[in-house]
């Protein structure tokens, strides 16, 4: 039952991608040029509903759906590797216009060559923790 | 109903990410895309050399169906939610996308020249997807999230990391936007 739940939250997430146009290369390249409040918008929004959302939460106790009390973990504290990972995530974001969200909706949308982009980034990820004792953090 | 059919307003798309945040909240999940990458790669045994994957990665098999279902949804989208998909850019964008032989700007969902299926005999193409993937999959690990995890749900939850990794994102793209991409593309 949980599974199809996660399915279902998967398949609305991935309609809004697409349908609002986040996905798109075009708008991510758009969006670095300062010239349309369109991507802005979307995260901008996003984010102050997530805020009243994440802050209701946390300050009125709301329950999960199985009626567990919700915990909302702290991001790890690893100030320098946020910015240097931020920095070569931002890199790849703008050159290539898609995050790993966008990444599996624009395969099942039909861009085949983005599987590249999928085999890429897992192996991005893996070099990563192949080195990350030795990268500053 | 047929506003359906048209591109959604952000209005309508950045509330929908915040109602995907809320629902895996109450699911006692966290929204987070690129975790799933270094799942993946969990679940291919590189745990067994490395360290930083040798964890339970059954206990995320949650959100590599989310993931599935993005799959599904980028289908349904583009295939039964939408008649016209060409993403309507600002005038100045398409035409530097034009000096810099992107000739579909305005016209297309995706540059051809990307994400087309000649892109497959195209090593140009190929490397630039290569190498920008490379870069998101580390980048997003290096900092612990990506825009899902750091820029709505981080920062959503008030995190001062998240802040200094969406603040990276931007420096990042910046230069690559604004500096490298003319000389790649």
């Amino acid at each position: 039952m949980r599974t199809i739940r996660y399915f279902i939250i998967g398949i609305l997430f991935g309609i809004t991608l697409f349908k609002s146009e986040a996905a798109s290369w075009f708008r991510i390249y758009e969006m670095f040029q300062f010239k349309s409040f369109h991507m802005y918008g979307i995260i901008g929004s996003a984010l102050v509903l997530g805020v009243v959302i994440t802050q209701s939460i946390k300050r009125f106790g709301i329950k999960s759906f199985y009626g567990q009390p919700i915990v909302i973990a702290d991001k790890e504290k690893m100030l320098k590797s946020n910015l240097y990972g931020g920095i070569v995530f931002g890199l790849g974001w703008a050159l290539v216009g898609a995050c790993p969200g966008p990444i599996f909706v624009l395969l099942g949308a039909g861009y085949l060559p983005v599987l590249v982009l999928f085999f890429s980034a897992t192996l991005g990820t893996f070099v990563y923790g192949k080195l990350k004792k030795r990268l500053p953090h | 109903m047929n506003w359906i059919y048209d591109p959604w307003p952000w209005y309508i798309g950045g509330p929908l990410i915040a109602v995907v945040m809320l629902l895996l909240l109450l699911s006692e999940k966290k929204f987070g895309m690129s975790s799933n990458l270094k799942t993946i790669c969990a679940a291919f045994g590189a745990g067994k050399s490395t360290p930083f994957f040798d964890y339970d990665w059954k206990s995320q098999r949650w959100n590599i169906i989310v993931i599935l279902g993005a799959f599904v949804g980028g289908l349904i989208g583009a295939q039964f939610l939408s008649f016209e998909t060409a993403v309507d850019l600002h005038p100045d964008v398409v035409l530097q996308l034009q000096g810099l032989n992107i000739v579909d700007a305005g016209q297309a969902y995706m540059p051809e020249r990307l994400f087309g299926d000649a892109s497959w005999t195209d090593w140009k193409s190929l490397s630039i997807l290569a190498v920008g993937g490379f870069l998101v999959g580390f980048g997003a690990r290096y900092a612990g999230g990506c825009t899902s995890g750091h820029a709505i749900s981080g920062l959503s939850n008030l995190q001062l990391p998240s802040l200094i990794a969406v603040i990276g994102f931007f420096i990042g793209g910046i230069i690559m936007n604004h500096f490298l991409i003319r000389y790649v593309l």
